[in-house]
């Protein structure tokens, strides 16, 4: 098939609303039989690989159904690689790092393209442990951090609670990562949003259910889309899509619950920064964000497709928080919210080009879809336009499956 | 290396194991992990909580002990009543078409000790509706006695709680619930180290089901290992039949 045939094929039937939409790209046209992109989900992973690719002269169009359910939107935004490091997965913290050492830029240049402000807060984060028992396995996690070189600060229960003496007396100690950050991923979506639009990037309303070898993507209206290249990107909702070989491992839904609230009017703050705890083996988080929101979660269960709010659910995350700061009662409910992280069999992400010619992931972020957005959107660019990896994210190749 | 003394087959309800490793899923940072430890430990049975991996989860640990061939064992971890166990036990038996069950019901949070009598309870009901029970208990012969009587297909004793790694401790009780018992005993729960699963082998145990001394290990595959040789370690140590424990030296060979 040769160029002209491609183009022919980049919209076999319009989608609503969208006609002629190529001629209303700012950016120059070109040949290049990698220039048309359909971008199959509308997440942060998504959106910020449709960014970046229409950077680089691409013509992007993101499909993403109206009433998608996009774990970037409940994520509380927690940029907090040192606070997440796991033994095992010391690789997916030092992309974490990584990532997190972009942000600052990254949000600098979104928010000039958007306009919109992201909520990045640069407060740090710290970490806490209840009992004796949690103080053993923080100092494991402090022994890790020191080992991989994250400058981390070892604090007791006293000079926990000098930071936040909203702290119940009875934490132990903790561990001070200055560098562990926050963002809110809903302003930092929209952001991504806006300057993808200013940038050219099209919207197709509607969901996905195929993509064919030769990469047309067939929507559930009826409608074909045509491209040189598809990127699939909808997190674990992309199990329901059909490809033409199974290049995506299955990724299991982890669902997590949690509290968006806000402090009545007039209130001091009730942490400064976010604040980890691990409650008698159980974790909690609450991060506090600018205009007064404090997100509380959040749970971790494997239930499937399983979108229900749940008591004990809640009900978990409320008992752990009250526990660590017994001046949550005092916060105003604003939202329950559940989402689906998209987990892959070793928790790390499947980014870039697969088995199938010009069929690329940017998939399966698990807990860290918002801290590897920059990252991800610098490999996907490349990805896009060179067909490779660069080194930081070469690990996390799609097709490091295939073997 | 097979070794007939070592690696005889033990027997739960008429299936015959030759692993006497049982483990759990709980607390393994990926699926990948996971895979690779239960892989490495040979283990022919696991157990998973129903209510913590819905069975109809994708890429789950359910597909995981699948395409390993390992037997599922579905188990009842968060339930506080015998009805809340029984109901659960249930909806397992539905979707997995097993009528095997782990049963727990916990007492507290805090210690999630066993509550007796709505274990007992529980366990009644169930062996009545036709399950194979596997009852997680006490270290107390009393109760252990009064389950094998309700028809429960092996009884499961803790060493320590949940989760705690602390290892056996009341070797003295495992070993009266082992001399009473003619099914299997299968200690559960509490094992830190691999000491701790060759000591429950070297006490008469017919076999060690652990979770978390692997899972949460800094590197579970090894641990995992670690494990395999503790339990036939102290499965042969308990078919040799150790020396009696003397207060002075012998000699090994005589004084001239």
């Amino acid at each position: 098939m040769n160029a002209a045939d491609r183009t022919n094929l980049i919209r076999i039937m319009p989608a609503k609303g969208v006609e002629g939409s190529a001629m209303r790209t700012s950016h120059p046209t070109n040949d290049r039989r990698d220039s048309r992109v359909v971008v199959v989900g509308g997440g942060l992973a998504g959106r910020v690989t449709a960014w970046r690719a229409a950077q680089q002269g691409l013509d992007v169009t993101v499909v993403e159904p109206s009433d998608a359910r996009s774990a970037s939107r409940v994520a509380a935004g927690m940029l907090t690689p040192a606070t997440e490091a796991v033994f095992g997965e010391e690789p997916l913290m030092e992309f974490g790092v990584y990532s997190a050492s972009l942000y600052a830029d990254f949000v600098a240049e979104l928010e000039a393209a958007s306009g919109v402000p992201v909520g990045h807060r640069s407060t740090g984060t710290l970490m806490v442990a209840f009992d004796r028992d949690d103080l053993a396995v923080l100092t494991d996690l402090h022994e890790l951090q020191q080992r991989l070189g994250i400058p981390t600060e070892r604090l007791t229960g006293r000079e926990c609670r000098g930071l936040e003496p909203m702290l119940a007396p009875s934490v132990r100690g903790g561990v001070l990562a200055s560098a562990d950050h926050s963002v809110d991923p809903r302003r930092l979506l929209d952001a991504l949003a806006a300057a993808g639009a200013h940038a050219g990037v099209h919207e197709v309303t509607d969901r996905a259910v195929e993509v064919t070898g030769s990469l047309r993507v067939h929507l559930a209206g009826g409608e074909t889309l045509g491209a040189d290249q598809v990127v699939l990107a909808a997190g674990c909702w992309g199990n329901g899509i059909t490809l033409p070989e199974p290049v995506v491992p299955t990724l299991r839904p982890v669902k997590g619950q949690l509290l968006r609230t806000r402090l009545p009017g007039g209130s001091e703050p009730l942490v400064h920064r976010t604040v980890r705890g691990l409650v008698k083996g159980s974790p909690v988080y609450l991060v506090p964000r600018e205009d007064g929101e404090i997100v509380v979660g959040a749970t971790q269960e494997e239930r499937g497709h399983d979108e229900s709010l749940t008591v004990g659910g809640l009900w978990q995350v409320l008992r752990d928080a009250r526990e660590l700061v017994p001046g949550v009662t005092e916060l105003e409910v604003t939202e329950a919210c559940v989402g689906l992280r998209p987990g892959s069999p070793d928790n790390e992400p499947l980014l870039g080009p697969t088995r199938v010619p010009g069929l690329h992931l940017a998939a399966g972020h698990f807990r860290h879809g918002v801290l590897l957005t920059p990252a991800t959107g610098e490999a996907m660019a490349q990805a896009l336009t060179e067909g490779s990896l660069p080194s930081p994210a070469r690990r996390f190749s799609a097709d490091r499956e295939d073997t | 290396m097979f070794d007939p003394h070592v690696d005889d087959p033990f027997t739960i309800a008429g299936t015959a194991f030759s692993s006497r490793l049982i483990t759990g899923t709980g607390g393994a940072p990926s699926i990948d992990v996971l895979e690779e430890a239960l892989v490495t430990s040979g283990t022919e049975l696991t157990t998973v909580a129903l209510r913590h991996v819905s069975p109809t989860q994708e890429g789950s640990v359910w597909d995981v002990l699948r395409r390993n061939k390992i037997r599922p064992l579905p188990n009842t971890a968060g339930c506080f009543t015998a009805a809340d166990a029984v109901r659960t036990a249930r909806l397992g038996r539905e979707a997995l078409e097993t009528d095997w069950v782990k049963l727990e019901v916990i007492a507290d949070e805090r210690t999630l000790l066993p509550d007796p009598v709505e274990l007992l309870e529980a366990a009644e009901t169930l062996v009545d509706e036709g399950f194979t029970v596997l009852p997680y208990t006490n270290d107390d012969p009393v109760l252990a006695r009064r389950l094998e009587q309700v028809g429960c297909a092996a009884v499961m004793p803790l060493a320590a709680p949940i989760g705690s790694g602390l290892g056996i401790r009341n070797p003295h009780n495992l070993e009266l619930i082992v001399e009473q018992t003619e099914v299997p005993v299968i200690v559960d729960a509490g094992i830190g180290t691999a000491s701790d699963a060759a000591l429950a082998m070297e006490l008469g145990c017919d076999a060690v089901l652990l979770a978390t001394a692997v899972t949460r290990a800094q590197e579970p595959g090894l641990m995992a290992a670690a494990m395999r040789d503790a339990v036939r370690a102290g499965r042969a140590a308990r078919l040799a039949g150790r020396i009696p424990v003397r207060r002075y030296a012998q000699a090994s060979s005589p004084m001239p």
